[in-house]
């Protein structure tokens, strides 16, 4: 424990350089937004993605991307979210979840679409099991699109909201 | 095949003597695959002109959840199944298993998660802090992927193949990819064959390394997962840069592969072994001296062997049960079957069993990836498919978390007329609620990532 510990000091940080802002935010409440200042507490829901969205998202916390640094913060609790993330194309046994989830965010809230199938039902649009995208159940300011995203692109995606 | 051949099939897997592969419906018919003792797959099929037929969960529990599903999704009737609940449909009130008893109550967790997890439902109930009863409910991320199947061209199945499970991605493809070509009387080319390998050891090798962080991490040893994690990130970067997908999604194909390595590539991937060869032993070792992890993780979520075998679990599951099977040995495919590598098995059954199993597999998997590239055999990538005549096909293909099962029917236009896939977990998710009786609710994170079963995997 100690010799990792050590080597810990000597090494570089594997920190990477952070991305620049990207995508197109949707009705964004501006004043509320620099209200929040520059932090963000999001809270992630799986409506039913394949898990790939899931392994990047978890990958954001690692000490390449290391999401905290940007004052992004994931919270176990909707009540102390301000971000909506979802994954997945919304199946039909998630959407009361899904619903009930974002009910319980305290307001101003927002939300984004991550993924492809969250963003226009990707390959399962025209599954009778899933609704199509998260658009068909919430309103969505963010989408970051790839199957998956990768965790520069959520970053990306992130840093954007952040700044708008 | 006749009913009373179907019952005897059944009583056989009951007795022990076959392995259950998989069950699944169709419109009028209902299949299943079996493994025998010497590991040879049999496939069964029966008629079910009334939409009924014998159920195999009345003698061998491993069917129950697959004949629900397939009840679900066909209408067909088990008749005699002990448990008729709805699995994969949600559309009524779900029937948890009754709790009686004077000190017991009741944990309810899910679908949505405190982190970044799929979604099910997990109802615990509990006497005092120790759990006496886990019942899960899953179907949550149904998408209707069979469904889609029906009708889709082999090159759309196999991007949806891929998509199963994000995390087996190349496991499926392949899976997938095998099925298609045994239905259709193809062989891919043998350096397709040599960079498949490649890729499915490079996806198990990063499974395993977060798996093995995210453990440690549940018992709040967060030092092993942040090391762990840069050497996941290594291979998914070195993946992303090779073959232009960090999860390598949509690389293997019916017929081959998409992507090409060239002598940087294989130059890259060489440096990747090194890397992590020499920066995981010590991480290894920092765990294996570190007794206040072990005292979380030894004799935690014990699995009995023979419960491991009555299920036939696959991958890590098994293998820390006593259970030797691994589809890359037991019924060897190209190029597996000219390959040295060692199959670890341990027989205590605990978190610390499964932990070392992947352990011992990332070594394997080093070793795989040093002789795929070294055994890289020049030529095509990928062989054109033949105008098809139709057939059926079936795979069983070694992924990170077990044994991937897909059978297919592509028709006389080339579309795909019926395809199943059985993700390992079929198997494993009832073994997780055994493995969790007597312990502590608190040491369920830690189990539950041990076993760390697929929710999209089994949802479909």
């Amino acid at each position: 424990m100690r010799k990792t510990l050590f080597d810990s000091l000597i090494h570089r940080p594997f920190t990477e350089p952070l991305p620049a802002p990207e995508g197109e935010i949707h009705g964004l409440d501006q004043a509320a937004r620099r209200r929040l200042g520059r932090s963000l507490a999001i809270r992630v829901v799986d409506a039913g993605s394949c898990n790939g969205c899931e392994l990047e998202l978890n990958a954001l916390s690692n000490p390449l991307y290391d999401l905290e640094r940007c004052g992004l913060k994931i919270v176990a609790s909707p009540r102390h979210a301000d971000v909506l993330l979802v994954t997945g194309p919304v199946t039909r046994h998630m959407e009361a979840a899904l619903r009930a989830t974002y009910e319980a965010m305290p307001a101003p809230k927002w939300v984004i679409a991550c993924g492809d199938c969250a963003g226009c039902g990707g390959l399962y649009a025209q599954s009778p099991a899933c609704l199509g995208g998260v658009s068909a159940v919430l309103p969505v300011n963010l989408t970051i699109p790839g199957c998956p995203p990768t965790p520069r692109a959520l970053l990306a995606g992130l840093r954007r909201l952040m700044e708008a | 095949m006749s009913p009373q051949a179907w019952i005897t099939t059944a009583e056989a897997l009951a007795e022990g003597r076959l392995t259950l592969v998989s069950l699944w419906g169709e419109t009028d018919r209902v299949h299943m695959a079996v493994l025998d003792e010497a590991n040879a797959l049999h496939h069964l099929s029966l008629a079910c002109p009334f939409g009924r037929y014998p159920s195999v969960g009345k003698v061998h529990a491993p069917a129950i959840r697959l004949e629900r599903a397939a009840a679900d999704l066909f209408g067909l009737q088990p008749e005699g199944l002990p448990d008729t609940r709805p699995w994969l449909r949600h559309d009524s009130v779900y029937a948890f298993l009754p709790v009686t008893g004077e000190h017991l109550h009741v944990v309810p967790v899910g679908p949505v998660h405190a982190g970044i997890i799929e979604p099910g439902h997990f109802r615990f109930t509990c006497d005092g802090e120790t759990v006496v009863r886990l019942e899960v409910r899953l179907g949550y991320a149904h998408k209707g992927v069979e469904h889609l199947m029906a009708g889709a061209t082999l090159e759309h199945g196999a991007r949806l193949a891929g998509r199963v499970s994000g995390d087996s991605s190349v496991a499926y493809a392949l899976a997938f990819a095998q099925a298609a070509e045994a239905a259709l009387g193809v062989e891919p080319p043998p350096r397709a064959v040599f960079l498949r390998a490649l890729m499915a050891e490079m996806e198990r090798l990063a499974n395993h390394l977060g798996d093995v962080g995210a453990i440690c991490n549940d018992a709040a040893f967060a030092i092993m997962l942040a090391h762990c994690s840069v050497l996941r990130e290594a291979v998914l970067h070195e993946a992303a840069t090779r073959f232009g997908h960090r999860l390598m999604m949509d690389r293997v194909i019916p017929g081959g592969v998409t992507v090409d390595l060239d002598a940087a590539g294989s130059a890259g991937i060489t440096a990747l072994v090194q890397e992590i060869r020499q920066r995981f032993r010590p991480l290894v070792a920092l765990y294996d001296k570190t007794a206040s992890i072990q005292d979380r993780t030894l004799g935690t979520g014990i699995l009995a062997p023979a419960l491991a075998a009555r299920f036939g679990a696959g991958g890590f599951v098994g293998r820390a049960s006593g259970r030797t099977f691994d589809a890359r040995r037991a019924r060897p495919y190209a190029p597996y079957d000219r390959l040295d590598f060692e199959v670890p098995v341990l027989t205590q059954g605990d978190v610390h069993a499964r932990l070392w199993i992947r352990v011992l597999e990332v070594e394997q998997s080093l070793r795989l990836i040093e002789q795929s590239l070294a055994r890289l055999p020049a030529g095509p990538i990928s062989a054109s498919l033949p105008t098809p005549l139709g057939g059926e096909g079936a795979a069983l293909v070694e992924g990170f978390r077990g044994d991937v099962f897909v059978w297919l029917r592509v028709d006389a236009t080339g579309r795909i007329g019926r395809c199943h896939l059985r993700d390992p977990s079929w198997f494993q998710w009832p073994l997780l609620e055994a493995a969790i009786e007597g312990n502590i609710i608190a040491d369920f994170p830690l189990c539950n990532k041990s076993f760390n079963c697929a929710y999209s995997g089994v949802d479909l």
